[in-house]
């Protein structure tokens, strides 16, 4: 146990397993000491006193998937600059390579950016432009 | 047998710890109430107890014996997960966390870490890439608030966790950024050698010498996207989604929310402590002119302790007192400041960072 | 021992949850298998000492890619599949290639079994810092070309996303 590198992620997975039956413990207690009266009214979707109209079945707008797939790419990115930036001093000290270190992730940074500012230009990022929106009901 | 030793230690420390976190939730939602109430010209809690310090005992009671609604309508596997879901994961975090050296009690030595393990010639080794499993655990998170929107069967439901998802993930993004500068100065994804690589005193913090400001703020802001805190709190923005994404849970469930809501706050605060503010480090340490007290051992291990803990009380503090003084945001000001503000400066705190270590200009270093 | 035990639990997780994604009929259901299937890979990555891949592994498909699953699915209020007959094809051709690749997967591991080469569980761990040092060394080219990569996927969601003149 002493001396494994993969020994500190052994409590990182009990904590979760404990954390989750925290969880579950939390449950199942205020699901039997809590009281129970069956009304009709009580059981409806919450709509300010109103009776619900309709399903909670709409269609959003797309601009939600947009920024969960401009999150995935940016995310990418994000994760090439992690063990670049671990390794960074490093890379500076290698002899003969000089300021290789910093200028290959400065392409690899600018390549992305150009990508940005396209999308900052479509207007993507601006909520409320009506060209890309497409309303709450489609 | 020493393994079941060491296992039997771990599981205590697990538990230990996590009761103090949750100790520690529930008192900030009373200090949050006390000091709104007094930014407010109100008293806050005052019956239960005195200064109503008994206020959150009687909450949880209240929370555990309340009715447990289950509206028909509802996906009742995942609405029982979500809240599950939110909690674990937001306790998890906690076991990357360092908040001290090693403690000796009665002949054995303990790292001050749940995940932090004591190695033959008393150093300490965690998880090597640990800040990556807070980030990992972050990017989970977002389910717990999805599926709870998304099982409810409610308009206001399915409107807060869109709303909070899309903003967790963008803010997400401006976080995760923020946080390359640090791991430039310190060369590591290990917690531990993150803070040892800012020892000494205020002038070696990130914050400060590694002159880490732009990203302190960004990764600030982002946190308190996060951790859906005003002025981000958009998913459960009372005044229009009645409450957002809980709107239809109740009693314990409705409580597990906030719980590993102030959980992630917590988690927020102790990683800007460890990345700017020199985690456990005092801010006088190594200064010559000030006299060294002698400790005894068990309160010279405790003396880091402090220090962390003074460090995250200033976070929760800040939460509380930025709820007391700004209103919420717009939700498309809200998204455009992610991303036309906050992600082009992480970008640029990056490219502006390696550059100065480039040049030799950057003072603090890996030992 | 434990790295065996470990691996076996979450071998055997990953399988239920591929199975979970397949028997499923709420898609909402099948993408959480799928979640579940990440994370338990990521755990298995971990355990062949690949701690910076584990961690990549939870963040971007764990926590990334099937946000946009679960989103997509949310946002088109997707409602339980219906079952259909099953394509012809798929018996036809889909049954004898997968007893195929069970068999070629079988005849390969029957015939590497009593070499002493394998894999070892927690033995040989990678720190991040060797990981970086080859990727933005040696494969350098791949690593750029990531980014030109993420440009044109950028390019392409916006594309995708616009309404139709």
């Amino acid at each position: 146990m002493a001396d494994n590198q993969l020994a500190p992620y052994l409590p990182i997975l009990m904590q979760l397993l404990i954390a989750a039956g925290i969880g579950t413990g939390m449950i199942v207690l205020s699901a039997i000491l809590g009281q129970r009266k069956y009304s009709r009214m009580k059981m409806q979707a919450y709509e300010c006193g109103m009776t619900p109209t309709g399903d909670a079945q709409h269609r959003f707008s797309v601009k939600f998937y947009l920024v969960a797939m401009l999150f995935i790419l940016f995310d990418v990115e994000a994760i090439f600059l992690i063990p670049w930036a671990v390794v960074y001093r490093d890379l500076l000290k290698i002899p003969g390579a000089g300021l290789f270190g910093f200028w290959e992730m400065m392409v690899y940074i600018g390549i992305v950016l150009v990508g940005f500012f396209y999308v900052w230009k479509k207007g993507v990022l601006d909520w409320n432009t009506p060209e890309l929106s497409e309303g709450p009901n489609e | 047998m020493e393994n079941l030793i060491t296992l039997a230690f771990l599981v205590v420390k697990i538990l230990v710890i996590t009761h103090v976190l949750l100790g520690a939730v529930a008192y900030t939602v009373w200090l949050e109430r006390k000091l709104i109430g007094r930014m407010q010209n109100r008293w806050g809690p005052t019956r239960v107890g005195p200064f109503g310090l008994l206020q959150p005992i009687a909450d949880g009671i209240k929370f555990i014996v309340k009715e447990d609604l289950l509206p028909p309508g509802v996906n009742k596997p995942l609405f029982l997960l979500a809240p599950l879901l939110a909690v674990a994961l937001g306790l998890t975090s906690l076991a990357v966390i360092p908040f001290g050296e090693s403690i000796t009690i009665a002949g054995h030595t303990e790292a001050l870490q749940i995940s932090g393990f004591m190695r033959a010639d008393g150093s300490i080794f965690d998880a090597n890439v640990g800040l990556l499993i807070i980030l990992g655990v972050t990017s989970i998170g977002v389910y717990g608030i999805a599926l709870a929107g998304w099982s409810s069967n409610s308009k206001y439901s399915l409107l807060g966790s869109l709303r909070a998802s899309a903003q967790m993930i963008s803010y997400e993004l401006a976080l995760g950024l923020s946080l390359v500068g640090v791991i430039i100065m310190s060369g590591s994804l290990s917690l531990r050698q993150i803070v040892d690589a800012q020892g000494g005193n205020i002038l070696h913090w990130n914050f400060i010498g590694g002159w880490q400001f732009v990203a302190f703020f960004v990764y600030l802001i982002a946190a308190f996207a996060e951790t859906n805190r005003i002025p981000f709190d958009l998913p459960e923005a009372e005044t229009e989604l009645v409450a957002g994404y809980h709107t239809e849970y109740s009693a314990m469930k409705f409580a597990m929310f906030f719980m590993a809501e102030y959980a992630n706050m917590f988690t927020a605060a102790c990683v800007a402590t460890l990345l700017f503010l020199g985690g456990w480090h005092s801010p006088f340490e190594g200064i010559s002119w000030i006299p060294a007290v002698p400790l005894p051992p068990i309160v010279g291990a405790l003396v880091p302790v402090f220090w962390f803990a003074l460090k995250i009380f200033f976070f929760i503090f800040f939460y509380i007192w930025v709820r007391g003084t700004l209103p919420r945001f717009r939700y498309d000001q809200l998204m455009a400041f992610g991303w036309k503000v906050l992600l082009p400066l992480a970008i640029a705190n990056i490219i502006v960072t390696s550059a100065l270590v480039a040049m030799n200009l950057a003072p603090i270093g890996p030992k | 021992m434990i790295h065996q035990a470990l691996f076996f639990i979450f071998a055997a997780i990953c399988v239920a949850g591929a199975l979970n994604l397949l028997l499923q009929k709420h898609p909402i259901s099948s993408a959480l298998s799928l979640i579940v299937v990440m994370g338990s890979l990521a755990l298995l990555y971990l355990l062949l000492g690949a701690q910076f891949v584990a961690a990549i592994q939870i963040i971007v498909y764990a926590g990334a890619i099937m946000v946009l699953f679960v989103f997509v699915i949310m946002l088109l209020n997707a409602g339980i599949e219906e079952h259909t007959e099953g394509s012809r094809i798929a018996v036809y051709f889909g049954v004898p290639a997968v007893a195929a690749l069970v068999g070629m997967v079988l005849y390969v591991l029957l015939k590497t079994s009593h070499i002493e080469y394998q894999v070892q569980l927690g033995g040989f761990v990678k720190p991040t810092r060797d990981v970086a040092m080859l990727l933005f060394r040696e494969y350098l080219l791949p690593f750029e070309v990531t980014s030109v990569l993420i440009l044109i996927a950028i390019m392409g969601a916006v594309v995708l996303a616009r309404r139709e003149p």
